[in-house]
């Protein structure tokens, strides 16, 4: 750690990003950046704005509208000593590329007996709320943190947008980084020396002890509101930002889950068979006898998210439902 | 292409290694030695043979999983795959592939696709970081004609094409991707204008004919290492047995199964070798008798080999870093 604290900046969570590509761009000649509009477009979300004219065409390469082909090249490439990042324009197109991802990134390195390292990270943005409709609102974190073979990352404050690209890079193994599209506007302090983090551990993101709210990613901001409001009718509640969804660091969970002993879960994805299922299940098998009221669970409705305003938002996890939940485990 | 008597036993060799390693192999399955699919080459030996004769130790390679005789051409041993077949550690993949998934980093064998088409992205990646790194060598990717139907293919070319990317698209056309016939599922079965729709160089090649899969690959390759982009061959060429152990082969004739056997390209071969005077019959029965003793020996490996303890059954999913699960 530093000991000498460095002055922060003013930033938001989309120019972390960027800054996190940069560096590792002028960090490791094998670091290059393709995907859909990455390049003269600037990114969809403008994260890679500027990094054609910085870095050039070869490292900051625009792609077809191929998402298979050209997830799979970077496959290939990081197959082949490269460390690429691979920016899928969102999760919603992801699924084009799910065979490469699935059938490749996550096995290759196993069906070989451990002869071959797939060193990739393949970004996406992800998330509902900005009536996109049923389309262009998918949450598919908890689905790709079903395979094996794969670590899934879901950075929701500007030092984990700063810091979880680098070690990403630098881990053998593929890494999905998904980006809530509704965080990258968000603004806040980070220190000016601020560099990579650990992406192994979940974080405590506010401290409390009546009850344990588990998130991550872009419920992160609202679990914190519901925390606030919960403080003002005196109950404390501690916030876990997963941070990473596979592997699951269930140590940090069940250590608050022992001082707390109850438990809600916020996750965007659809109920029926969520990251928020496995984490309950997992308190079952590993904690059961901590539990001092049911675990309640805000995800989606079990729909396709609508295009109206008001219908998307009851479809999603809201600081309101949280706080009904978080409510109904302290009753 | 004249090949001199050196080159001539060469591919001989290589063709019949791998008819015998796959007549065995049939054997053993119907044994119960070997599970899982089993997809045999017999009958397209010329093609993996022919090709790997113009390849250079820095190319890589990916293959399909009908791939055991890419493997062997590629200088794989006969036992590394055969206790990979028999599910034992001291298999090419350590025994978690299986006969789809050969894989030898030392050989760069990169396997070992059973999703059709999914090598082709991988095949594009893979030379791009060689372009991107200055190093001389190509890829090279075995696929059949059914891959052709997959929308991989198609965005694969167009990458390729695109970036200039020192690729060699090898498309094994056995005219039946399993049953499918490919008049049934193609509206323009001419391959090589599909490559030449996103302007990369094509050539179509009877893969029956040993010397003609060289010369055409040598040419390619040639092609690819100047620098000049992908290039694509189409082989027209024919499986003998069932698309694999299951395959009752309803939709084809055994009449014209036996009309291309007429075509066996190790029959042909050495009858013309024979002719032609590169090689004597004599050095032919060596061949087979060599062959024979390196499967014997390879069968006795995979018996012999071990058996990885269930304890280590989560090993090489993830690679060095700890897992908290």
């Amino acid at each position: 750690m530093n000991a000498v604290t460095a002055p922060a900046i003013t930033t938001t969570y989309r120019e972390a990003l960027r800054m996190a590509l940069r560096e590792a761009l002028q960090r490791d000649p094998r670091v290059f950046l393709m995907g859909e509009d990455v390049g003269r477009y600037g990114g969809t979300y403008a994260v890679s704005k500027g990094l054609l004219e910085e870095f050039g065409e070869e490292r900051i390469r625009d792609t077809p509208l191929s998402e298979s082909a050209f997830v799979g090249a970077g496959i290939g490439a990081a197959l082949n000593g490269m460390l690429p990042v691979v920016e899928v324009m969102t999760c919603n197109f992801s699924l084009l590329a799910l065979d490469q991802i699935l059938n490749n990134a996550a096995t290759l390195r196993h069906m070989s007996g451990g002869q071959f390292n797939i060193p990739l990270v393949i970004r996406m943005a992800t998330g509902a709320g900005r009536q996109l409709a049923a389309q262009h609102s998918h949450s598919f974190e908890g689905w790709y943190a079903h395979i094996p073979g794969i670590r899934v990352v879901t950075p929701a404050t500007l030092e984990d947008a700063r810091g979880m690209l680098w070690t990403a890079l630098m881990d053998p193994d593929p890494v999905i980084m998904f980006e809530n599209a509704l965080l990258y506007n968000l603004e806040g302090e980070l220190a000016a020396d601020a560099g990579a983090v650990d992406i192994d551990r979940a974080a405590v993101r506010r401290a409390g002890s009546d009850l344990t709210l588990v998130t991550y990613g872009g419920s992160l901001p609202k679990t914190l509101q519901a925390a606030e409001r919960l403080a003002a009718q005196n109950i404390s509640a501690e916030v876990i930002d997963l941070r990473t969804l596979r592997p699951l660091d269930m140590t940090t969970v069940l250590a608050s889950l022992a001082k707390t002993h109850r438990m809600v879960i916020i996750d965007e994805g659809w109920k029926s068979g969520s990251l928020a299922a496995e984490i309950m299940a997992r308190v079952m098998e590993q904690a059961f006898y901590e539990l001092d009221a049911p675990i309640e669970r805000v995800c989606s409705a079990e729909v396709p998210i609508p295009y109206a305003r008001h219908l998307e938002q009851a479809a999603i996890p809201q600081v309101e439902t949280i706080l009904a939940a978080a409510l109904r485990t302290v009753k | 292409m004249t090949p001199d008597p050196m080159l001539a036993r060469n591919l001989l060799h290589q063709m019949v290694r791998i008819r015998r390693f796959e007549e065995k192999s049939a054997e053993l399955y119907s044994a119960g030695k070997i599970r899982g699919f089993l997809h045999l080459y017999i009958g397209e030996e010329a093609v993996a043979v022919g090709v790997m004769q113009a390849l250079q130790p820095q190319d890589a390679v990916f293959a399909t999983y009908r791939e055991h005789g890419h493997a062997l051409a590629r200088g794989l041993s006969a036992g590394a795959i055969m206790a990979e077949m028999y599910g034992k550690v001291e298999g090419c993949s350590h025994g978690r592939g299986g006969s789809m998934h050969l894989f030898d980093a030392a050989a760069k064998f990169y396997g070992g696709n059973a999703i059709v088409g999914g090598g082709l992205p991988l095949t594009v990646g893979y030379a791009l970081a060689q372009k991107m790194q200055q190093r001389s060598g190509l890829a090279a990717c075995f696929f059949g004609e059914g891959a052709i139907a997959e929308g991989e293919f198609h965005e694969s070319m167009n990458l390729a094409a695109l970036w200039n990317v020192p690729a060699l698209f090898l498309c094994e056309n056995n005219l039946y991707a399993m049953g499918t016939a490919l008049e049934r599922s193609e509206a323009d079965t001419n391959l090589v204008e599909k490559a030449a729709s996103y302007r990369m160089a094509g050539k179509s090649v009877d893969g029956m004919d040993v010397l003609a899969v060289l010369e055409a690959a040598q040419q390619a390759a040639q092609f690819v290492r100047a620098g000049n982009g992908p290039y694509f061959l189409e082989f027209r060429t024919y499986r003998f047995r069932a698309h694999s152990m299951f395959d009752p082969e309803l939709y084809r004739s055994k009449a014209e199964v036996e009309r291309w056997k007429q075509r066996c390209p190790i029959a042909g071969f050495s009858a013309r070798a024979i002719s032609e005077g590169w090689l004597t019959s004599e050095t032919i029965a060596a061949i087979e008798t060599e062959v024979a003793y390196e499967i014997a020996q390879a069968v006795e490996f995979a018996e012999a080999g071990t058996l990885e303890p269930v304890e280590t059954l989560t090993r090489d999913v993830y690679t060095a870093r700890a897992q908290t699960e």
